[in-house]
């Protein structure tokens, strides 16, 4: 597997650590218990397209947004987490509208 | 049997080996099979279940049944393919499984159950009892069946593994691997053209039609010339392509050193390469495939191709008289070529009605072979003609073609699922299976040398404009265009008798029908069921046959049937390749501090804390154990002052205006208001609210803070703040960096700290303006020092920092010193026991479970602000009476010892698990209270300080009670580290 990175250029999966979710990125600003067990404990699980988060330890400490399908394998985008996403949609496919399961 | 004027190998060089204890002779470039079929030998092997004797069948790495064993005692290597394995001086190979020899093995009488011994029988037989499955059963039966043995010695042997970047990756260099690298070369494109074999050319060293006006080698020489000559072509032989990854990524195996009589100390044995292309061009040819009649599995029965290979290539006729038994025109070149080389052929029998006769042999067509005889090699075989008669020839080797299927494992690795073609009956990639990737030639079903070289031309054609390079095609040269011509056929109808289809694992057609017949209907399920394409050619001579015989039973078609999942690697890797570089030290990487060496001179052994190894205790002469240094080192440090080396705790430098900001959000306390030139005490959450990691902050200057982590948490810590910096505070002004290595830090710590250092720096302390928690620049000898009161140990401590290249100087002057103070260097026991005796934390106690009300520092979640964690904190559960909460524990009996993992029951209750009342996390003999004591979880703890618990390990077994009390055992008050 090889991930392109903006700072960097294509490197080996060997330089990333995988880190989860890019549900990460949406912390609650509230107190509130469901958004929080939504936030770190609830997850989809796509066979599809899907984003979650890399961090380039191994190179630039850059923290990465992947946008990648779960069947092909494929990585359609990258982006810098600490910059705004592009507007661009081309770039950045809208992933699988989220079915998030509430817990009863 | 070498034939004089046939082959291209060197017949100048001989070349000395042994097989089984015996002498032979070969030539340079023979493989060990070629060399044995030279010298006459067609036993080479036993098969896997029922010892049957077995020759070689093929001519490359697919090879099935001669299977040796190569090399002595730690550097053997088992289940080698004599195919592959090249002869040099002093090779000594052996066969395997078999007892007393291999042409006299008494496992053999397993052949003569062969009835009971079918798919599914062990399953079926050795059910009852239960228990005797994993004592006696299936000891047993590994016994009797198996291939090679591994030698169980620890091999010192050097392997390698290295990473290649290439524009194009050509995988095979046959007529359109030649083809395809030629054309991307010229045209500019950094190129790896890769071949299993030790020379390159494919098929082209094994025919004997031209190329280009030429015979197919000499074209072979001048292409490889032509590409060897160019900077930008990499030639690699010997080097398998054994998996098509993601993202262009392939590995492969080279064999560097298996072929060498002697090589270089330095030499590794193989190397395993990870190969980045941004194209790829599988053109890894077809391989032959067999035909399932009785009998086929005898040494002498092999591939026609193979036969044409050992001939043209090698110069060795197998057998004197040679039968062909074929379903297509292919196989009748094995007659032409080995009649015209003066062998002679005694029957072409052909499945096809109508064949015609092509030479000077009789051709019997409509006929099929359907018995075989011969013990230890083939003697004869029986054929029914087409009119229904039955005859017997007598002939040494009978060359089967049942038609070629393109080797498109690889195209496959992804999970794309390859395509029947009818008019080859086979298989097929398309393009896109692995992406970049597009395969050529006989691997895309182009049986042709032409089609081959027209293939190569154009898939170089269309990677080049995915390069956006211009092509500069070479011309297309002349070749044979002859095309595969045959009918599908797999199994002989109506004979009797075994017929093989898996020669390694010994599956037959009849254990295929019986999966059927007991509903393993699914491939995947009759594969697992058969073991049919599990032995180490993984099917590469059986899957089709296999397939096509299932297909037959449940009444389906072979494209519906399906194939079962092609996946890496192609062929066998060792995993001394695939792990190289990982034995002994090169398991993990080593880190070591400034004061290594000197630590190290002193006689401290060492241990590991994450990647750092770091001294346990510093032996003095007369201490008999490490108990007796590590009391003494802390008896030092509380009443005279010690040394120790603390640098490889992590140091995060953090700068910017909102610095203070950052801090606040990622510890649970305010470091914002902290004055420049202060340190404070952190604690960090994670986002679910336990504990992450706790360390001091100090504040160098308004904008400039210093923050030390665990040393187990150092880059935990640090991509932690990097993730909440980038996803969540993207716009402050805040940047940090990992200083960890930059600086090199010592604890001096006792009464007599103050005074040591006074001695050392180029001005004294003030200490009235730098009391307990202060931090500031100091000179040492005109060096900036960065200077910490803080204290691990409760003593009057402090932590001074130089850049690490001053490190090892300092830490020799400080220990010096620390001596002539009556004081020592101290190392992580005498650490350890200083904390625990004041009840300080580590990752022993804050392990991943723990909330910062367990550990008593509630109080330190800001209610003023939000933090990373907090709210969770806050969660029921993570707080309250029911939570295992830090206390301390001394055993009733001071000399009493345990264990960290001991758990904590009710005084009068069962030590059962369901009882449980906590564990400890660290403990220690206190020689400053003259008592063991432990730090410990304990439910409710800090409400049962005072009461009794009951002790109990069952690992050491340890049963004692112990008083539960504040984990801060020795000045509560803290009056030592403020003084």
């Amino acid at each position: 597997m090889r991930i392109t990175c903006p700072l960097c250029g294509p490197r080996d999966r060997r330089e990333f650590y995988y880190y989860g979710s890019d549900d990460y990125l949406n912390r609650p600003a509230t107190d509130d218990p469901e958004a929080w067990d939504n936030y770190l404990h609830l997850r989809d699980n796509p066979a599809g397209q899907t984003r979650d988060l890399w961090y380039h330890d191994m190179g630039c400490a850059a923290w990465l947004e992947l946008t990648r399908n779960t069947v092909t394998h494929e990585i359609s985008s990258v982006r810098l987490v600490a910059e705004p996403p592009t507007a661009d949609p081309e770039a950045t496919p809208e992933p699988t509208p989220k079915k998030k399961a509430k817990r009863a | 049997m070498r034939i004089a004027g046939k082959g291209i190998i060197d017949r100048a060089q001989t070349v000395g080996f042994r097989f089984d204890g015996r002498d032979y002779t070969g030539f340079e470039g023979d493989t060990l099979a070629s060399a044995l079929l030279a010298g006459g030998v067609r036993l080479m092997g036993r098969s896997f279940k029922y010892h049957r004797p077995r020759g070689v069948m093929t001519a490359g790495s697919e090879e099935p049944n001669a299977l040796i064993t190569v090399g002595q005692r730690a550097a053997s290597v088992p289940n080698v393919r004599a195919t592959v394995q090249e002869i040099f001086s002093g090779l000594e190979a052996r066969s395997q499984n078999r007892w007393p020899s291999l042409g006299f093995d008494v496992m053999e009488a397993n052949d003569l159950l062969a009835p009971f011994l079918s798919a599914g029988f062990y399953y079926k037989t050795f059910m009852w009892p239960k228990s005797f499955w994993e004592k006696l059963y299936e000891p047993a039966i590994r016994r009797a069946a198996g291939l090679g043995a591994l030698s169980g010695l620890h091999n010192d042997e050097t392997y390698e593994k290295a990473f290649a970047f290439c524009d194009l990756l050509v995988i095979g260099s046959g007529p359109a691997g030649l083809m395809a690298a030629l054309s991307a070369a010229r045209a500019g494109a950094d190129v790896i053209l890769a071949d299993e074999d030790s020379r390159m050319g494919g098929r082209l060293l094994a025919e004997i039609e031209d190329v280009g006006g030429q015979p197919g080698h000499l074209w072979v020489e001048g292409v490889l010339a032509e590409l060897a000559s160019l900077p930008n072509v990499r030639l690699m032989t010997r080097t398998t392509v054994t998996g098509a990854y993601d993202g262009g990524t392939f590995g492969a195996l080279e064999r560097v050193g298996l072929h060498l009589p002697n090589p270089p100390a330095d030499l590794p044995r193989e190397c395993f390469w990870r190969i980045v292309a941004k194209r790829a061009i599988l053109a890894s040819g077809a391989l032959e495939r067999q035909i399932a009649f009785p009998m086929n599995d005898r040494p002498g029965v092999m591939t026609a191709g193979a036969l044409r290979a050992y001939l043209n290539r090698w110069g060795v006729a197998p057998g004197r008289t040679v039968t062909i038994f074929a379903n297509n025109d292919d196989a009748h070149r094995t007659a032409r070529d080995l009649s015209q080389a003066g062998v002679r052929i005694a029957a072409l029998i052909d499945v096809r009605e109508g064949v015609a006769q092509t030479g000077d042999w009789p051709v019997f067509a409509g006929a099929q072979v359907i018995g075989t005889k011969g013990r230890l090699g083939l003697r004869e075989i029986t054929l029914r003609t087409a009119s229904g008669t039955e005859e017997k020839i007598e002939t040494d080797c009978l060359a089967v073609s049942g038609g070629w299927n393109p080797a498109l494992h690889l195209a496959c690795h992804t999970n794309g699922r390859p395509q029947w073609r009818d008019d080859i009956a086979a298989f097929v990639p398309y393009s896109g299976m692995v992406p970049g990737l597009e395969a050529a030639g006989a691997a895309n079903g182009a049986m042709s040398t032409a089609a081959a070289l027209a293939e190569g031309l154009r898939s170089a054609e269309h990677a080049l404009a995915a390069l956006g390079l211009q092509p500069k095609s070479p011309d297309l040269p002349q070749a044979e265009n002859g095309g595969a011509r045959l009918q599908a056929y797999w199994e002989v109808p109506n004979a009797e008798g075994r017929a093989w289809l898996d020669y390694a694992n010994d599956v037959t057609t009849k254990d295929v029908r019986l999966a059927a017949q007991e509903n393993f209907r699914s491939v995947e399920h009759m594969k697992r069921y058969t073991t049919q394409g599990m032995a180490p050619d993984q099917g590469k001579n059986s899957n089709i046959g296999a397939l096509a015989v299932l297909a037959d039973a449940t009444g389906r078609g072979i494209s519906e049937t399906g194939t079962t999942t092609f996946r890496p690697p192609y062929t066998p890797v060792s995993i001394a390749a695939m792990g190289a570089g990982g034995q002994g030290a090169g398991f993990a990487p080593q880190r070591f501090t400034t004061s290594h060496k000197a630590a190290a001179e002193r006689g401290a052994p060492m241990i590991e804390a994450g990647l750092w190894y770091r001294p346990s205790y510093f032996p003095r002469p007369g201490e008999a154990s490490w108990r007796q240094s590590c009391d003494r080192e802390v008896g030092l440090v509380r009443n005279r002052v010690g040394i120790c080396d603390v640098s490889t705790l992590g140091k995060i430098d953090i700068q910017g205006k909102d610095a203070g900001r950052f801090l606040d959000f990622v510890y649970t306390n305010t470091f914002s208001t902290l004055a420049a030139g202060r340190v404070r005490y952190g604690l960090m959450l994670r986002e679910d609210g336990l504990v992450l990691d706790d360390g001091t902050t100090a504040r160098l200057a308004d904008t400039h803070y210093l923050m030390t982590t665990t040393t187990a948490a150092a880059g935990l810590v640090m991509r932690h703040l990097d993730f909440v910096a980038q996803a969540f505070c993207a716009d402050w002004d805040v940047r940090s960096i990992s200083v960890t290595e930059h600086w090199a830090q010592f604890a001096v710590a006792g009464p007599l700290a103050r005074e040591l250092l006074n001695s050392l720096l180029d001005a004294p302390l003030d200490d009235a303006a730098f009391p307990f928690l202060s931090c500031g620049r100091v000179l040492i000898g005109g060096v900036a020092a960065r200077l910490y009161r803080i204290s691990f140990s409760g003593e009057l401590g402090y932590e001074i920092a130089v850049p690490a290249r001053y490190g090892e100087a300092l830490y020799r002057d400080l220990v010096a010193r620390a001596e002539s103070f009556g004081g020592c260097a101290y190392g992580m026991e005498a650490l350890n026991v200083l904390r625990i005796e004041k009840g300080f934390i580590t990752h022993a106690e804050i392990h991943g479970r723990i909330s910062a009300f367990d550990i008593g520092l509630q109080g330190m979640i800001s209610q003023k602000k939000d933090c990373i964690g907090k709210a969770s904190s806050l969660r029921p559960g993570l707080t309250g009476a029911e939570r295992e909460q830090m206390v301390g524990l001394r055993p009733l009996a001071a000399e009493k010892a345990f264990g960290a993992g001991a758990h904590l029951f009710e005084p009068g209750a069962q030590p059962v698990s369901a009882n449980d009342q906590g564990y400890v996390t660290s403990v220690c003999w206190s020689p400053t209270l003259a008592s063991h004591l432990g730090l410990a979880f304990l439910k409710n703890g800090r409400a049962r300080h005072g009461q009794s618990v009951r002790l109990v390990d069952h690992l050491r077994g340890t049963d004692i009670l112990c008083e539960v009390t504040n984990p801060v055992f020795f000045d509560p008050e803290g009056g030592r580290a403020r003084g």
